[in-house]
């Protein structure tokens, strides 16, 4: 029955991978997640049949469809209630539940376990570990996506780094004691787990209150690898192989999805981890100095004559732009501008948003036609062919010191090169600083118009005067 | 440790296959991708339906709890991303 099992659980896997091959192509990734889902029926049924399951004469069953019923409620709630701005935090969510199970397995097993091998224990301890860092981590970043508790700045103290360096040696220490199956007075392997819990909780929280608002695609990409590395251990600790290949998938994407978002930010991990933008490294130029009465106001009726005379307009998304929700008025617009033939694209940076591919999404459920969002480098080259760049609720990824002050803060990071453009629309609340909290000389720039106000408001505002225009 | 080297290297190989695949998916599905990942991540539920059928009453327990929130990763994660899936259109 062992091998039956087995094999079904190789099975999966193969469809777990095909599933993800499923994501490269929008096409295809419908039937990819599909298939993943298949490959995990096929799992949970599997594993049924597992004798240690089976041997309880169906004892166990009642309990095993509460939990899943229970699950399965949450987990459908949530995810066809949860609006697509909010996307983020549901990640963050997923990834605190993958880690915390994780570490919940690991020491169920710990506990039922007489004289464990040394293999299986040290898994034990890293699958705890890094669970429950991720399970806290997780938290901390849904909150700070929320806004409830804490706020979207770094949350910094002195001998922050110290403190976490020795809560990290504290959880060694008795991750040592587990794997060493010793005991102390009355604490046994167990009470040294359950104590490694709760140090890596804190460390969890303390890890990721540093990580300032605009890094939280890095830090959930981060998380979500710790959360595939938590599975990876676990299967360690049942010898499960199942486990150990999709922990090790979930654990590469989320690593590549790391990479991918501090090369977009020039950043390097450790300087994102700490929170070191807040800090501010480099000089600061004064927002005063730059923009001084240089910057220019328009309104709806200025902007809809540029757009008459445009034959190619670039929209350009940030964070703002989910904020206020306008990703169905932008649509509109768009709309209505191709239906007056200008040619409309959307440019997409790597770290607009909230989390990987955040913009993407919330332009998908406004029914914008996957093909007219590019990536930066496929953008790029045409700013100079376009008449009118629109940013909207975006900073310091078309911030141009980027390119051009080397002493900047964020010098370096690859931008979107909107400032090439004929005209550069901006519409923003103020002139307030982006995250990197340094001026931007783009709202002062000759060919760039400042339109104040809420992102959505703004866009209605644009579509009733290019009706006008008639 | 004769038990740890196959286990071993099939952790080492499904992460080579994981960079190799993952690389290849664009950007415009990236936040899919970690919805979905999560979702299969979610296959720890094997070793929560096992700890949970368990004879010691603590494994079951923790089990149980384990069982709940790897569900809840499964059933939210792979509907959400087919919710966003379904959102990503071309039209001609």
């Amino acid at each position: 029955m062992d091998s039956v099992i087995n094999l079904i659980y190789l099975g999966a896997s193969v469809l777990f991978i095909l599933g993800i091959r499923g994501l490269t192509h929008p096409r295809t990734a419908v039937r990819g997640n599909l298939l993943g889902a298949t490959g995990m029926l096929l799992a949970v049924v599997a594993t049924l049949l597992d004798q240690q399951i089976l041997g309880t004469g169906g004892q166990a069953f009642g309990l095993l469809l509460g939990g899943v019923v229970l699950g399965a409620a949450i987990g459908a709630t949530l995810a066809l209630r949860i609006e697509m701005t909010a996307m983020p935090e549901m990640v963050a969510l997923l990834n605190a539940f993958g880690g915390g199970a994780s570490a919940l397995v690991a020491g169920a097993v710990l506990v039922g376990a007489t004289d464990p091998p040394a293999q299986t224990t040290v898994a034990t301890v890293a699958s705890g570990l890094i669970g429950s860092v991720t399970f806290w981590g997780s938290l901390v970043a849904f909150d700070k996506l929320r806004g409830l508790l804490l706020p979207d700045q770094p949350v910094l103290f002195p001998g922050q780094q110290m403190l976490n360096g020795v809560l990290g040696l504290a959880a060694l220490g008795c991750g040592v004691m587990v794997v060493a199956g010793a005991g102390l007075g009355d604490l046994g392997p167990v009470g040294y787990y359950a104590a490694l819990v709760a140090i890596a909780s804190i460390l969890g929280i303390l890890l990721t209150i540093p990580i300032g608002g605009a890094d939280m695609p890095v830090a959930i990409a981060l998380l979500n690898s710790y959360s595939g590395l938590a599975a990876a251990s676990t299967g360690f600790v049942l010898s499960n192989n199942i486990l150990i290949i999709t922990g090790s998938l979930v654990g590469a994407s989320g690593l590549i999805l790391t990479r991918i978002m501090c090369k977009a930010m020039n950043r390097s991990l450790v300087n994102v981890l700490v929170g070191a933008i807040a800090e501010g490294g480099g000089s600061k130029s004064d927002a005063d100095a730059v923009y001084a009465g240089r910057v220019k106001s328009t309104s709806a009726e200025e902007v809809a004559m540029l757009f008459d005379g445009a034959r190619r307009a670039v929209i350009v998304p940030g964070y703002g732009l989910a904020v206020s929700q306008a990703q169905h008025q932008v649509r509109d617009l768009a709309n209505l501008l191709e239906s007056r033939g200008v040619e409309v694209e959307y440019a997409i940076h790597p770290v607009a948003g909230r989390m990987p591919g955040h913009m993407n999404v919330l332009l998908a459920e406004a029914d914008v036609d996957y093909d007219k969002l590019k990536e930066m480098d496929a953008i790029n080259p045409s700013f100079e062919q376009t008449d009118v760049s629109l940013v909207i609720g975006a900073n310091d990824i078309v911030n141009p010191d980027a390119r051009t002050d080397p002493g900047s803060p964020i010098a370096g990071m690859p931008i979107l090169n909107v400032d090439q453009s004929r005209t550069v629309v901006v519409i923003k609340r103020s002139l307030s600083p982006g995250f990197a909290g340094i001026p931007n000389p783009l709202f002062a720039a000759d060919n760039t118009l400042m339109f104040f106000g809420d992102g959505k408001k703004a866009v209605l505002d644009l579509i009733a005067a290019v009706k006008d225009t008639d | 440790m004769d038990a740890l080297i196959p286990l071993l290297t099939i952790f080492m190989l499904a992460v080579f296959v994981g960079f190799e695949i993952i690389t290849k998916v664009p950007p415009l599905l990236h936040t899919p991708l970690m919805s979905g990942s999560n979702a299969i991540s979610g296959i720890t539920i094997i070793g929560a339906m096992l700890s949970v059928a368990s004879s010691n009453q603590t494994t079951t327990i923790l089990g149980f709890l384990a069982l709940v929130i790897a569900t809840v990763n499964v059933v939210g994660g792979f509907l959400v991303t087919h919710r966003m899936l379904g959102m990503f259109r071309k039209k001609d």
